[in-house]
């Protein structure tokens, strides 16, 4: 029987009075890769937002480590939250401090290690994701792909349990994304971590994701779940196969 | 490969320090993390600073992650001959990516000081290229309020409406209050030296004077700094950072024209508005201190149209134009010149406010010259 690590129950997501996402269920396994599929505008994002406690869900649980993030405050919240890593679609990097000090900000407040220590986590961090030589830069000194891979350390710094990551190869060149998907694959294996990933990259998400769901915008629920390679070939639902095949709405 | 749980339960992080002729041994045992390394890291560097051969055991290490890589990093660093033993394979994974690696020496950010002379220099420098800047950008701007002045259709009036709106018409109530205040402390602190001389009616001439030629016009211009100023600084730094004025730059669409100069006439609209206005309610306030010491309306009312030319209403009044052409440009100057993030919208704005505040004082005290030369 796999372990949940996250669990969504009956979780509905609305924008006022409009409902974005319908009574979804789904569980995320601990130490797997989960990816999150869908058209654009079907509410990945908003889900993801949800996840992470930014926003409440309209009715419904959501559990990370049988805590449910939703109803959570104060300090069971933050509790919750030390638990997770996000990784937001536009990097979210704080401009006044060098990617090494954007790395380092939760380790000061959340851990008791020496100065030196932090140094060198966040140089190992950032070593990680190929910034070692820009420590010292402003996140607006670096390009775009520099500041997603530099908020990607910034998400591990405390080896969170579970790394949301928001289109993380998006806007990367094939190479960088391809070291991105071994880095995510490496941390898993090694550390156990759980990912849990909106993309829409077809190559990672063949190489990465162990299981996937898709949600669709006209039903607001999860129209497929399961391993992409098999809902690739296998799936009835003509939706699914669109997606994978990537075929156009048009015919030509 | 067995995955490994993050959260499964492990024992505290221990380290154990075993000393043998050949060489010592320090043993790592238990959960190495963050938060249980964290006080151990100095003992940890401590426990491995024995001379070399020193070998490193890290067969008891249940859980580990980038911390822990962190701290056998640091041993490596301090002794770099040391060697591990006992490695699981999925802890050697993570610290394959530094293997053959050297650390850097320090990770401090370089220094960048300059000579003092070399930074007076480029601090001359800098202010230079700003005044040039500025002075450029009236030019710009007169331009293309003469072009306005053939073709009014190259500005955007709807803008130019809402802006106004903004700047002028929801300032009302700051303005009303600023001036209403000063008018009466103005009244009440002058009234009482007055009286000691009978001529407490004066009060009147004081008042109106100060308001018609200098107050007035002063406080609203800093309101409106303060207020729209830095907004036109914080709206266009911010389109400025989000390369929206890029993308007004490669629709061949000038944002001089299609930002600038709605806001710069705006500007120039409100702020007499304002002014006159500020004058009024600060004239009432000072006369409602004066009916507290016995004169009546009608009195006061005939004061005041012995006290005021119109050359004093004048005076302010063209002052005011000049203010509001002054502070919707400075801001929008500034918002034009900011870089790149969060931080550079805050600094625009802030150089915005300041910049107006000083350039509302020089011009005013060019116009006092210039006001006596003729004798306006």
């Amino acid at each position: 029987m796999p372990d949940a690590i996250i669990r969504v129950e009956n979780m509905t997501a609305a924008y006022g009075d409009s409902v974005v996402l319908d009574r979804l269920n789904f569980e995320v396994n601990r130490g797997e890769i989960f990816v999150v599929l869908g058209g654009s505008g079907c509410g990945k994002s908003t889900l993801l937002k949800h996840m992470i406690g930014l926003y409440r869900p309209a009715s419904g649980n959501i559990w990370i480590d049988s805590m449910d993030i939703a109803s959570a405050q104060g300090l069971a919240r933050s509790e919750i939250l030390k638990k997770i890593g996000v990784m937001y679609q536009s990097g979210a990097l704080f401009g006044s401090r060098s990617l090494s000090e954007n790395v380092k900000l939760p380790l000061e407040e959340f851990t008791s290690l020496p100065g030196d220590a932090m140094d060198l986590l966040a140089w190992s961090k950032l070593k990680l994701v190929g910034l070692d030589r820009y420590l010292h830069h402003l996140p607006s000194q670096v390009s775009g792909g520099m500041q997603k891979r530099a908020a990607i350390a910034r998400a591990m710094a405390l080896d969170p349990c579970v790394l949301f990551l928001d289109e993380p190869s998006a806007g990367l060149d094939p190479v960088t994304s391809a070291d991105l998907d071994t880095l995510i694959k490496r941390l898993n294996q090694a550390l156990g971590l759980t990912f849990v990933i909106v993309t829409h990259e077809l190559p990672s998400i063949y190489s990465l994701a162990d299981r996937v769901i898709m949600l669709d915008s006209a039903t607001k629920s999860i129209i497929a779940e399961g391993d992409p390679a098999y809902l690739r070939d296998h799936s009835a639902d003509p939706r699914v196969r669109q997606f994978f095949l990537r075929q156009s709405h048009e015919t030509p | 490969m067995q995955k490994m749980s993050a959260s499964q339960a492990t024992t505290p992080f221990r380290i154990e320090v075993a000393l043998s002729p050949s060489g010592s041994t320090v043993s790592l045992a238990g959960r190495m993390d963050a938060p249980s390394i964290g006080s151990s890291w100095a003992k940890a560097l401590a426990a491995a600073s024995s001379p070399p051969p020193l070998t490193v055991n890290l067969a008891k290490v249940e859980y580990m992650d980038g911390a822990g890589v962190a701290l056998l990093l640091a041993l490596k660093k301090q002794n770099p001959s040391l060697s591990l033993t006992g490695l699981r394979e999925e802890h050697a994974q993570l610290l394959a990516p530094f293997e053959k690696i050297a650390l850097p020496e320090n990770f401090k950010a370089p220094a960048k000081k300059d000579h003092p002379i070399a930074g007076a220099g480029k601090l001359t420098h800098h202010l230079l290229l700003d005044l040039r800047e500025q002075i450029a950008f009236v030019g710009k701007l007169s331009t293309l309020l003469c072009q306005m002045l053939f073709n009014p259709k190259i500005v955007r009036w709807h803008e130019v409406f809402l802006t106004f709106q903004k700047v002028g018409t929801d300032a009302i109530g700051i303005v009303a209050l600023i001036g209403f205040l000063m008018g009466m402390i103005l009244a009440f602190q002058s009234a009482i030296p007055l009286k000691q001389f009978g001529v407490d009616i004066f009060v009147v001439n004081l008042v109106a004077l100060a308001m018609f030629r200098e107050l007035g016009v002063i406080m609203t211009a800093i309101v409106l700094a303060g207020r729209s100023g830095s907004a036109f600084a914080a709206e266009i730094g911010t389109m400025k950072v989000n390369e929206e004025i890029n993308a007004l730059n490669t629709m061949g669409l000038d944002p001089d024209r299609f930002l600038v100069l709605p806001r710069v006439i705006a500007g120039i609209l409100a702020m007499p508005f304002l002014t006159i206005y500020a004058n009024v309610i600060g004239i009432f306030g000072g006369m409602l201190v004066a009916t507290t010491f016995g004169h009546n309306w009608q009195v006061l009312w005939a004061q005041l149209l012995t006290a005021v030319a119109v050359s004093d209403v004048l005076t302010g009044l063209i002052k005011s134009f000049f203010f509001g052409f002054l502070i919707s440009s400075t801001g929008c100057l500034r918002g034009l010149q900011t870089k790149l993030g969060a931080l550079a919208v805050g600094e625009s704005t802030t150089r915005s406010v300041v910049s107006s505040i000083v350039l509302i004082i020089l011009t005013d005290g060019i116009f006092a010259v210039v006001f006596y030369a003729v004798g306006f």
